[in-house]
């Protein structure tokens, strides 16, 4: 009795295991199977390279959103990177032990403050600021990057500083020893040494960014045209699903599915790279 | 030689206190060191800006919404019904603690035990095992919106729950898998190995293995999982705008809709009506998850010791 316990249990076991699989064959399938079929009708070509966005004629390119979400997160990328690599190297190899416990959980935090609240913090602070200081009405590309770079921040400091803090100490060490500075010993031995973490943290970034929502509604002005200006407004793939989807009806929603596997396409190369790169660095 | 001798007659007089060591860096030696290689000051200033870039935007972003929404948390704003008058957000609180309970009773007993097969059943290079690990690892990588979008066809269209509270929880539920699948993997990880030959040793079975030694031992691991995921959940809004709708009422059953508390400020913010308002339902999210954030460190700590 207690052995067919033992093994009926092992198989409940293996198919919590398998909800995981299923998860991901059920949503690729969904998304699939009701957004490939709009494409087809509209025609690939029109589709992805379209540049005109008219759902009242009917006619569905998402070419200004493909570049939307590729131009904030690129925006993202040059703002939020820099600084996140920075400080992860201050956290890692500058910070002071007491410091450290308050920057720590500093950084908890700002991976999880709800996306709404950075948008929100975005649509009172940073539109503003630069509808009075740089120009254009505010909402806008370079907005939405500042936002998005701020978002992206606490995924590549944790990741990096993990890298970082992965690499062995004689590194360090041996460079010191042959009378290189502290700042020659972090920047030209250990960070080298780090790359691939590092890398797969900027990927993970750009993961985020691309697939963020709500903060990026609410910044970004979201006029479905070709983007024309850093000051102007620029809409994603991602707030195209949302801001239209409350209303849209037949070949229209089909388009807006087919918008969301266009996106989940995107996705799921940059997490390719990301396992390449990480399986890359493990490998070494 | 003779020097020395004059100033200490005993060498065993010299006390480690009075030695200075010789590899320690003093201030001084580091602000001459950083007078001989600019290039390397220059690399140390921006080091220590970014840091304080870093750190200025949380406590400016936390601050402002601090400061801008705490004058308005007011007694209408917790009223137990809505009206487009006193906009309370007690309705969206309540929908919020009900969908995380129900996604998380959804989703903590398989993340749980697909940990269980992972780490004590699965043999080392198993196919299975690989596949589900990548398929995680794909689910962790998702935007929201794609659960979004999937729920809205799945469960909303296809299994004609409509816009409900039960078809947000089953889209959360799936979103937070992979995170309870990661953090019990690790706990039970963590688990000495110690443990298991003891109780093997004692004449205990697998399962009683499992469920009297290992998962006592990973609770903390576990919960603190658990509650990360509670963050993600009371911070989603994209996944939920288009499956458990949003609608500003405490829901009669499972199958109606309701709006939690990050899509209760969406709406809020994207009228653009009562800003006020908003500012302090930010604060009140805003509260909620960093106690939720700091339980959830404390917990993970507790593990760290143990």
């Amino acid at each position: 009795m207690a052995k067919y316990k033992e093994k009926a249990m092992e198989y409940v076991f293996l198919a919590t295991a398998c909800i995981s699989i299923l998860a991901v064959a059920l949503i690729c399938f969904f998304l699939f199977a009701n957004g490939v079929p709009a494409m087809k009708e509209i025609g690939f070509a029109d589709f992805l390279l379209g540049v005109e966005w008219r759902p009242s004629n009917d006619v569905y390119g998402i070419f200004p959103m493909i570049l939307g979400s590729i131009y904030v997160t690129a925006g993202a990328i040059v703002i939020g990177v820099p600084i996140g690599l920075l400080t992860a190297v201050f956290m890692a190899r500058y910070c002071p032990a007491k410091l450290y416990k308050i920057f720590k959980p500093g950084i908890e935090l700002l991976a999880g403050i709800p996306s709404v609240v950075y948008g929100f913090f975005g649509m009172v602070v940073i539109v503003p600021f630069i509808r009075q200081n740089v120009g254009g009405n505010g909402s806008s590309i370079m907005a939405a990057s500042v936002l998005l770079g701020l978002m992206i921040l606490p995924t590549v400091i944790s990741q990096s500083e993990a890298s970082i803090r992965a690499v062995p100490e004689s590194y360090y060490e041996g460079s010191l020893a042959l009378g290189a500075t502290h700042e020659r010993s972090v920047f030209c031995s250990i960070l080298p040494a780090a790359k691939s973490g590092i890398f797969a943290g900027i990927i993970l970034g750009i993961g985020r960014a691309i697939g963020e929502t709500m903060a990026v509604i609410m910044v970004a002005g979201n006029q479905a045209r070709m983007p024309q200006g850093i000051l102007q407004g620029v809409r994603t793939l991602t707030a195209n699903i949302v801001i239209e989807m409350g209303y849209a009806q037949g070949l229209h929603r089909e388009a807006l599915i087919a918008t969301g596997v266009v996106l989940f396409v995107f996705i799921l190369i940059i997490n390719l790279s990301f396992s390449i790169v990480k399986m890359r660095g493990e490998r070494t | 030689m003779a020097a020395f001798d004059s100033n200490v007659e005993n060498v065993e007089d010299i006390m480690p206190e009075d030695m200075e060591a010789i590899n320690k860096e003093t201030f001084k030696d580091r602000l001459a060191s950083y007078r001989r290689t600019p290039g390397s000051f220059l690399v140390m200033l921006l080091v220590v800006i970014a840091a304080g870039i870093t750190a200025a935007a949380l406590i400016f972003l936390v601050g402002y919404i601090l400061v801008n929404g705490v004058p308005y948390l007011s007694a209408s704003l917790f009223s137990w019904t809505y009206t487009s008058d006193n906009v309370s957000l007690m309705p969206a609180l309540i929908n919020t603690v009900i969908m995380a309970f129900m996604s998380l009773l959804m989703a903590v007993p398989f993340g749980i035990g697909a940990a269980i097969y992972l780490v004590e059943y699965a043999s080392k290079g198993n196919k299975l095992v690989k596949v589900v690990r990548i398929t995680a690892e794909t689910l962790t990588g998702i935007p929201s919106i794609v659960y979004g979008l999937f729920g809205m066809l799945f469960f909303v269209t296809a299994l004609h729950w409509r816009y409900s509270i039960l078809s947000g929880a089953c889209t959360l539920a799936i979103m937070v898998l992979p995170v309870i699948l990661r953090t019990t993997e690790e706990a039970l990880l963590a688990v000495p190995d110690s443990f298991r030959e003891g109780s093997f040793g004692l004449g205990a079975g697998k399962l009683r293995t499992i469920f009297r030694i290992i998962l006592p031992s990973a609770v903390p691991g576990i919960l603190s999982g658990i509650i990360l995921s509670t963050g993600r959940i009371v911070g989603e809004t994209a996944a939920l705008i288009y499956t458990a709708g949003t609608v500003a009422a405490i829901p009669s059953d499972v199958f109606s809709s309701g709006r939690t508390l990050a899509v209760h400020m969406y709406v809020l913010s994207n009228e653009g009506l009562h800003v006020n308002e908003a500012y302090a339902t930010a604060v009140v999210l805003l509260v909620l998850v960093i106690a939720i954030n700091a339980l959830s460190s404390f917990l993970a700590k507790k593990v760290q010791k143990s």
